[in-house]
């Protein structure tokens, strides 16, 4: 049924379909909406759960690592210094293989303190073994937000689901919210055979020494390697009763023989969707929406590349010292090619800096000049660095 | 051997002891491992553990999850206790069990409590930390927990120091006392600071229960277990439980020790409900607080010609005298159960 929804209200309500045991959670700008559109449903009895409204985020993570381990199905949501604040325990929920979903509203991280969206949260935690899932619109984060809840107790992985701060949480969009009846065909209720019972008593979480602990890590890896089809299938299965796909891993829009291609995640990709239809018909490139950062869909993006000539990798976050994060894993993922493109790498919008419109043609001009290997940030304004660095 | 099989034993002895001579004509016999077996206890922490002999953490951890019983879900913040029952492939423990970090076991606990709700489950959840991550590192989860109202015992076993990485200071570190980062010397005696008052801060969280106890008094230790795992809410045990190693001092001297604690008012041993001090183990005879430190190389600096050495001993002990006057600790040698009385007599006996 269509409503016209915030996006945060849109989380919170496609959250209580997939029928959580248990939801802890922390106030963070841009995630409260979220967070307070769930207090509300659990108080005005909607939603039948455990809301545990603890005292930092670090306690957040904890509580749905407990609690998933407990075998009930767990959900919480953060944002930017939240995110980091629960880095160590994002590590431990991954390589303790536990089902958490979360959301991460994504937002900038400090100093100079900005709440407003880029995507450096989200990065600073990609090492952790979670599923990382970005949306590009509303609806998107809808569906992505149910399928996360399979995906990640079929792989026993957590899943983060990406969607822009403000952009999308705090954004009323017209969105196709399902039934409670498509929604239970879809999820059955959470099992979790490690889970914590005095009548088959499991040590979990034990010290781990130099003869296993590779053993362990490769496991994670492998696990994550393998939730690349379960990450399509949900999709794909989702789309048989919604009747509509949020993109599998990857998609790929635009002519289909433009021999550039940009690339992106989250709401960007409809900004420079909607752009690239306004370029004159030989001028138009090819949009690869990545919704899957993590696992990194090595394989499926060597194939969306194949033909390009250049492939230009925009992204809301960099590496300091180093320069663009995904622009750096697109480069290593398709140095295995027979003929990759050049990758040209930059940085836009980074702490809710507007990317316009005019974004894809200036992207693509200043492609023309950037050496291979090479990095900016696009939209850099030089007149507001001090001397020095101009 | 279930309890059924048991107590058909214990009556098939029974019944041949009546049948057999009177007493006064067989020599007393007694197999001590079959009597052993014939206890109905049981035991949530294994023996085979890798714990340092006399480790009073060991001994406490394995006191409370006898008297908690087998219906209990366990969290445990690193340290020593997560090391020496789990190192993989092998677990000490009957009981399920989850270690995260060092500084969640509280937070853990609150989203397992959470959950066995969320399900209907009535199972008792205990969550486990060293004063490191109790007094320090944990302390926001454990404060979030008690006034979240969870329905979890907070064991914390107090060694006075960060002990699993090698003696560091920790905020339940006595004052003046030795770690390798409150080392004595030239213009130091030890921890400059205080022992952090952690139950008075417990207390303030207006928490049912509260509660202080020593691995010296084992049956001690055992009751307020049972007190607290009754209670429906937030409850919390502080146990003073030696580190050989960090303290100094011989293994087989580990309980002696912590008994001194106790009875020169260094440890007090209280119970608080709602924030009301509701009961103490009265000391009998104060022992001077140089009984106790003497025995430990922690404090050995304390006993030097050093004018400094004096003035700390002082120092502890004239907080010891306040213990005791605070909390009222001075007995009067009336109570079978205060410091010197209590876990002095050996109970036992068959139980039918």
């Amino acid at each position: 049924m269509l409503h016209a929804l915030e996006g945060s209200q849109a989380i919170a309500q496609a959250v209580a379909l997939c029928r959580p045991g248990v939801v802890a959670a922390y106030p963070i700008t841009p995630q409260t909406h979220i967070v307070e559109n769930i207090s509300k449903l659990v108080a005005d009895g909607k939603l039948k759960c455990e809301f545990v409204s603890v005292e930092s985020e670090f306690s957040a993570a904890s509580v749905v690592l407990g609690s998933s381990a407990a075998g009930s199905r767990s959900y919480t949501a953060s944002s930017s210094q939240g995110i980091l604040l629960m880095a160590e325990v994002l590590f431990d929920i991954a390589g303790m293989r536990l089902p958490v979903v979360m959301t991460c509203a994504n937002r900038a991280i400090s100093a100079p303190i900005n709440i407003w969206n880029d995507h450096q949260d989200s990065m600073t935690v990609r090492d952790s073994g979670w599923i990382q899932l970005h949306c590009a619109d509303n609806q998107e984060a809808i569906d992505t937000s149910i399928q996360a809840f399979r995906i990640a107790e079929r792989t026993e992985l957590p899943v983060m689901v990406c969607m822009d701060g403000f952009v999308l949480t705090h954004t009323l969009e017209v969105v196709d919210m399902p039934s409670a009846e498509q929604v239970d065909s879809y999820l059955p209720p959470f099992t979790f055979k490690n889970k914590l019972d005095p009548k088959h008593p499991l040590s979990l979480g034990t010290l781990v020494g130099p003869e296993y602990y590779t053993e362990a890590r490769y496991s994670l890896h492998r696990a994550l390697e393998k939730a690349l089809p379960e990450i399509e299938a949900a999709d794909a299965d989702w789309a048989k009763i919604c009747g509509r796909a949020s993109g599998g891993l990857l998609t790929v829009e635009g002519p289909e023989n433009a021999t550039t291609a940009v690339l992106a995640m989250g709401s960007v990709v409809s900004t420079l969707t909607e752009s690239n239809e306004m370029l004159p018909g030989n001028k138009r490139v090819k949009i690869i929406k990545l919704r899957s950062f993590r696992p990194f869909p090595i394989e499926a993006l060597q194939m969306a590349c194949a033909g390009l000539k250049e492939l230009i990798v925009l992204e809301r976050a960099f590496s300091p010292g180093l320069g663009g994060i995904l622009g750096t894993e697109v480069r290593a993922a398709l140095a295995g090619m027979q003929k990759p493109p050049q990758v040209r790498n930059f940085t836009v919008g980074l702490g809710g800096r507007d990317i316009p419109m005019s974004t894809l043609s200036k992207l693509i001009n200043a492609a023309k000049t950037q050496a291979p290997g090479g990095f900016a940030i696009l939209d850099v304004e030089p007149e507001r660095l001090p001397p020095e660095d101009r | 051997m279930d309890s059924t099989q048991l107590k058909k034993e214990i009556q098939e002895r029974r019944r041949q002891a009546q049948s057999a001579p009177s007493e006064e004509s067989r020599p007393a016999e007694h197999n001590m491992a079959e009597l052993r077996k014939l206890q109905p206890r049981y035991r949530g922490l294994e023996a085979g553990h890798r714990a340092c002999q006399g480790c009073g953490e060991a001994l406490a951890a394995r006191l409370v999850t006898e008297a908690a019983g087998p219906d209990v879900i366990l969290t445990n913040a690193t340290g020593c206790l997560e090391v020496f029952t789990t190192p993989w492939p092998q677990s000490a423990w009957r009981l399920p069990w989850i270690h995260s970090l060092f500084e969640n076991s509280a937070a853990v606990a609150s989203g397992v409590e959470a959950a066995l709700k969320a399900q209907g489950r009535k199972t008792k959840v205990i969550a486990q930390g060293g004063d490191g991550g109790t007094f320090d590192i944990g302390f926001q989860a454990l404060s979030g927990m008690l006034e979240r109202q969870h329905n979890i015992l907070y064991v914390c076993y107090d060694n006075e120091a960060y002990m699993n990485t090698g003696i560091q200071r920790s905020g339940s570190t006595p004052h003046a006392a030795m770690t390798t980062t409150s080392p004595p010397g030239k213009e130091r005696m030890g921890k400059r600071h205080l022992k952090k008052d952690l139950l008075s801060i417990i207390a303030a969280h207006h928490i049912p229960y509260a509660a202080s106890a020593s691995v010296a008094y084992p049956a001690d230790i055992r009751r307020k277990v049972r007190r607290a795992v009754s209670i429906e809410g937030p409850t919390f045990l502080l146990i003073h439980s030696p580190c050989p190693l960090g303290w100094g001092i011989e293994s087989d001297i580990s309980i002696e020790v912590a008994r001194l604690a106790v009875q020169t008012g260094l440890f007090p041993v209280v119970e608080l409900e709602r924030g009301e001090l509701t009961g103490v183990m009265p000391i009998r005879h104060p022992k001077p607080v140089a009984d106790y430190l003497k025995l430990q190389n922690r404090f050995k600096h304390l006993f030097t010609e050093d004018p400094r050495a004096r003035e700390e001993r002082e120092h502890l002990q004239a907080l010891a005298d306040h213990n005791i006057e605070i909390y009222q600790l001075k007995g009067d040698g009336m109570d079978a159960l205060d410091t010197d009385g209590a876990d002095t007599v050996r109970r036992g006996g068959m139980v039918d």
